[in-house]
């Protein structure tokens, strides 16, 4: 079995980026999907910057994932925010009948 | 040898319940199968030496945003079956998508030849762990260097606090409420006024 390196951990990474695109647009309809696809994708960011700064002996790889943290934090809750007052003016979440803005 | 079976154990459960995330046909099953997703993860900051990011990871994600987003699914009612209509539809641009994306990464990996970084002179140097402990060694970053970054954070996540709470909030009719203002405004004229009465009169 080969020694774990960086690139096993950044093949990881790679993986979830890619499970999280391919589940914004498998989903393209259910926006608390895409939001959790998101929370998936920055979790790779997240895993690259551990991993980088594991292995550069570096420490601020992991400050910075701190810092992605607390913006994915607030995303979750400015999103699912959004999400329920759209669901009591609404009545529905369905992303194609989101087009009051015609944008 | 047992490194190497914890990293494939944590790597193959994170995209196993990644891919469980965006496939399974009900949102609350997507949602306990990101928490999986979010311990396994912490499991690899650990193996990677960092603790704290992955007991952060574990309460910030597990404990906050999942069981936010485990909330909204149970209280949005919606039926999510019809949700799903597109999803045939969708899956091979999709998968044509991801697959590009994919050989990108791959290709980009390749290309830099998987791992041959440049490790001389990193700018802040994680001191060994006989010295600091990872906790430790992070909080005298954050705090010294990094604490306007570290301030800004917090404004964020003040803002978004806000935000959420002007967004979600609203006056529902009919509810009793206290009124503060009201109550320390109020003199003993308000509350009451003595009546003469005559006798045999009554009061009308």
């Amino acid at each position: 079995m080969m020694e774990i390196g960086l690139a096993h951990y950044l093949t990881v990474a790679a993986m979830l980026f890619t499970i999280g695109i391919f589940g914004i647009f498998l989903n393209r309809k259910n926006v608390i999907v895409i939001l959790m696809s998101v929370e998936l994708i920055l979790l790779a960011v997240n895993i690259n910057f551990v991993a980088f700064s594991s292995y550069l002996n570096d420490m601020v790889g992991q400050v910075f994932t701190m810092f992605i943290l607390t913006v994915a934090a607030g995303e979750a809750a400015i999103g699912l925010a959004i999400l329920v007052i759209y669901f009591r003016n609404r009545g529905t979440i369905a992303v194609e009948d989101i087009h009051l803005m015609k944008g | 040898m047992l490194y190497t079976f914890c990293f494939y154990l944590f790597a193959a459960v994170t995209v196993f319940s990644a891919i469980m995330v965006i496939a399974s046909r009900n949102p609350v099953h997507s949602v306990l199968y990101l928490i999986l997703a979010f311990f396994n993860s912490a499991g690899l900051f650990v193996l990677l030496g960092a603790e704290f990011v992955a007991m952060i990871l574990v309460i910030v994600y597990v404990g906050a945003v999942a069981v936010l987003f485990m909330f909204v699914v149970m209280m949005l009612d919606i039926d999510y079956s019809e949700l799903r209509k597109g999803f045939q539809k969708y899956l091979p641009i999709g998968g044509l998508i991801g697959l590009v994306l994919l050989a990108e990464l791959a290709l980009i990996g390749f290309g830099w030849g998987l791992g041959g970084v440049a490790t001389t002179d990193p700018a802040t140097a994680t001191p060994p762990l006989s010295e600091m402990s990872n906790t430790e060694a992070l909080g005298s970053l954050i705090y010294t260097k990094y604490a306007f970054l570290f301030q800004m954070a917090g404004l964020i996540l003040l803002v978004a606090m806000i935000g959420a709470i002007v967004l979600t909030h609203r006056k529902r009719p009919g509810v009793k409420k206290q009124n503060i203002n009201e109550q320390v405004m109020r003199r003993r004229g308000d509350a009451y006024e003595i009546v003469k009465v005559k006798p045999g009169q009554g009061l009308s």
